[in-house]
């Protein structure tokens, strides 16, 4: 009799065993992979433009070493760059899917709900009204993110927390904040579209290592302490009572991956400015790659990195004219929204 | 009761006209003023003030149609926080207009027209599915549809008007709406088409308020609950598509007013409607007014000013709802 329950408990437990080493299996293939895909896209980054630089030279350049011509071209020109696509792209998965896991939407990413435009509307009455530039910028780009979810995440905060209000309310404050940005561009001296688009979509144009500099210490610091998180993030996804039950301290990592999310949000959008959906579209892309279980941290912020480098070349180099990162991102974002939401509609709404 | 605040309004907007009239980014002397009114166009400032009466009579149509086709949509979706700006239908009637000046080289006030109602029914419908996809329309769903849709459609319109340097103008209209671009010319041809959207809205009036009782109920009283939906929406398509057609997306106009006159008016669309178009009109001009005069010399279009006005009306809104309802 025993025996009988022992056995049937094992042989339970090995299906659970299986499973969970089969996702684990297929998880690191898929963020090797991404790793890898990363990596190469970087290199292409680099290697492609007016002129043709082969894989050789750009690996010696990127350490350091002095090669005629393509040290200008590629260490000074393309190198920033390539890594502000990658560090802004990577920073947009992460907060986009922090966001996603917390609030129990996929549509609620920090682009939809009003954070992103705070930081751009910050950085752009720096940039116009005060004639900032630089880490001023960024500062008060991280200063706008921080008020903006402060504000909205006040204004939701009746009675208890609720996901669906702070949603809303993120609507209503994104309408308001996009006007402010459409006003205070109106007023800029010239009526630069490039610099506009910077700040209504997002570009990469223009990238230097001042900007680059403290996204990157951004990204090194805030990516190990997000993926600490994860476990308890996840948990969250059940809802408060139960992430409670599981023992987590659920307004405490609220807080924390709120914070977290919100700065490294806020530094990539002051350098790259709000580059339309990726925060919104490497989630759900993220979670359907790797599949159920584990956190969808690390896999968004690949799958993110990855889409900002690949549709900068596409904007470059793909059609006649040169379009900014954002419009591509933005392009793509359609039609894959209403895959998204059909999607969604028959699995229930999960990411 | 009614007849009271109705009149009340009626002053309140010739009041607001007058002010359109007589104040703009450039003073213009009383005399001025009546010497402009009686056709005279000899000095500049006459001048000004005769191309602020267009200008005037522009801004009370398009709010009276937004609020009016907000009304309707609220009617017809049962949601309090629908509005053509945050539904993102002003959004496809604005994409639909770019497209055709684009790819089709249109120019005429006419094909804007036909092609911004197209493109506002189609972002209507598609809202809606997406909205009401997985078990009914809520709040939150139509809502994050329409601010998505909306996002993705201006991306669309950006990717468009950025490479053409021959339209690329005209980006700023389409991304901000105003009504400072208005001519005789536009407002006879947009005129009719706003009738015919507020005559199928104000008939369809009694049905929804038949929809407010929930599908159900309204079935069992007779009513065609589609068919009140899908005539009442048209209606409403119309209104908001003719309106962004000649000043481009305007948002919240369509969210606040009718919520305020509900608060005044009760419930009852047959007398909700007009009062909603009136307070439109109302706002819309104040707006107007207010834009020009805060920002001198130059001026801020009145989708800013009303967004930074019914932002804030949105959100308090959001907050009196309970969480179950959303």
């Amino acid at each position: 009799m025993s025996t009988g329950i022992l056995s049937s408990h094992s042989a339970e437990v090995r299906t659970v065993i299986a499973g969970r080493t089969k996702r684990m299996r297929r998880r690191r293939l898929v963020v090797s992979l991404l790793v890898i895909g990363v990596v190469a896209v970087f290199l292409v980054t680099l290697m492609v433009g007016q002129t043709f630089y082969g894989p050789l030279e750009v690996i010696r350049v990127v350490f350091g070493q002095t090669v005629p011509g393509a040290s200008f071209t590629v260490g000074d020109l393309r190198l920033p760059r390539a890594s502000l696509g990658m560090l802004s792209g990577f920073a947009f998965g992460i907060a986009g899917v922090a966001f996603q896991t917390m609030l129990r939407n996929p549509l609620a990413s920090p682009d939809v709900i009003g954070i992103s435009s705070g930081a751009s509307a910050a950085a752009v009455f720096g940039i116009v009204v005060l004639s900032l530039d630089g880490a001023a910028v960024s500062l008060l780009a991280l200063g706008g993110a921080l008020v903006t979810a402060g504000v909205i995440f006040l204004l939701s905060h009746r009675g208890g927390f609720a996901g669906t209000r702070l949603i809303l309310i993120g609507i209503g404050v994104a309408a308001m904040l996009e006007s402010v940005i459409s006003y205070v561009l109106s007023r800029a001296a010239a009526w630069d579209l490039q610099t506009a688009m910077r700040w209504l979509t997002g570009s990469l144009n223009g990238a230097e290592w001042s900007s680059v500099l403290p996204l990157a210490v951004a990204a090194a610091v805030l990516t190990p302490l997000m993926l600490s998180h994860g476990r308890s993030l996840g948990a969250l996804r059940l809802g408060d009572d139960s992430a409670i039950g599981l023992g987590v301290r659920v307004r405490r990592t609220r807080l924390f991956v709120i914070v977290a999310a919100v700065a490294l949000l806020a530094i990539a959008t002051s350098a790259a400015g709000p580059i339309a959906f990726v925060a919104f579209m490497a989630g759900p892309i993220a979670a359907r790659l790797v599949g159920a279980g584990g956190s969808p941290l690390l896999p968004a912020g690949l799958v993110g990195a990855l889409l900002v480098m690949l549709s900068d070349l596409v904007g470059q180099f793909a059609f006649d004219g040169r379009y900014p990162v954002g419009v591509i991102t933005g392009v793509l974002g359609a039609p894959y929204l209403v895959f998204l939401l059909i999607r969604m509609s028959r699995s229930g709404g999960s990411l | 009761m009614r007849l009271t605040w109705i009149l009340l309004l009626l002053v309140a907007i010739i009041a607001i006209c007058a002010a359109s009239v007589a104040f703009g980014v450039r003073s213009v002397s009383p005399g001025d003023i009546l010497a402009a009114l009686g056709g005279d166009t000899s000095t500049v400032a006459r001048a000004a003030v005769v191309a602020r009466i267009p200008r005037t009579v522009l801004a009370l149509l398009v709010g009276a149609a937004l609020a009016m086709s907000g009304a309707t949509m609220q009617a017809v979706t049962r949601n309090p926080l629908a509005d053509p700006g945050i539904l993102g239908v002003s959004s496809g009637a604005a994409l639909a207009v770019v497209v055709g000046i684009a790819f089709f080289g249109m120019s005429s006030p006419y094909a804007f027209m036909v092609v911004a109602i197209g493109g506002a029914a189609v972002a209507a419908i598609f809202v809606y599915l997406i909205g009401s996809l997985g078990g009914g329309a809520s709040p939150l769903k139509l809502a994050l549809a329409g601010a998505a849709i909306s996002a993705a459609f201006a991306s669309l319109v950006s990717a468009i008007l950025l490479p053409r340097v021959d339209i690329v103008e005209s980006f700023r209209f389409w991304q901000i709406g105003g009504v400072g671009g208005a001519t005789w010319d536009r407002i006879a041809v947009i005129a009719p088409v706003l009738v015919a959207g507020a005559v199928i809205c104000l008939v369809m009036a009694r049905g929804m308020n038949s929809l407010a009782l929930g599908d159900e109920l309204a079935t069992g009283l007779g009513v065609n609950v589609l068919r009140s939906r899908l005539i009442s929406s048209a209606g409403a398509v119309i209104l908001c598509g003719a309106a962004t057609a000649i000043a481009g997306p305007i948002g919240f106009v369509g969210l606040v007013v009718p919520h305020v006159c509900r608060m005044l008016m009760g419930t009852d669309h047959r007398w909700l409607l007009p009062f909603s178009a009136l307070g439109g009109a109302a706002l819309l001009v104040a707006g107007d007014v207010v834009g020009r005069l805060v920002a001198r010399p130059s001026e801020i279009d009145v989708g800013i000013v009303t967004a930074l006005i019914g932002a804030p009306v949105f959100i308090w809104m959001v907050r009196r709802q309970k969480v179950r309802e959303l």
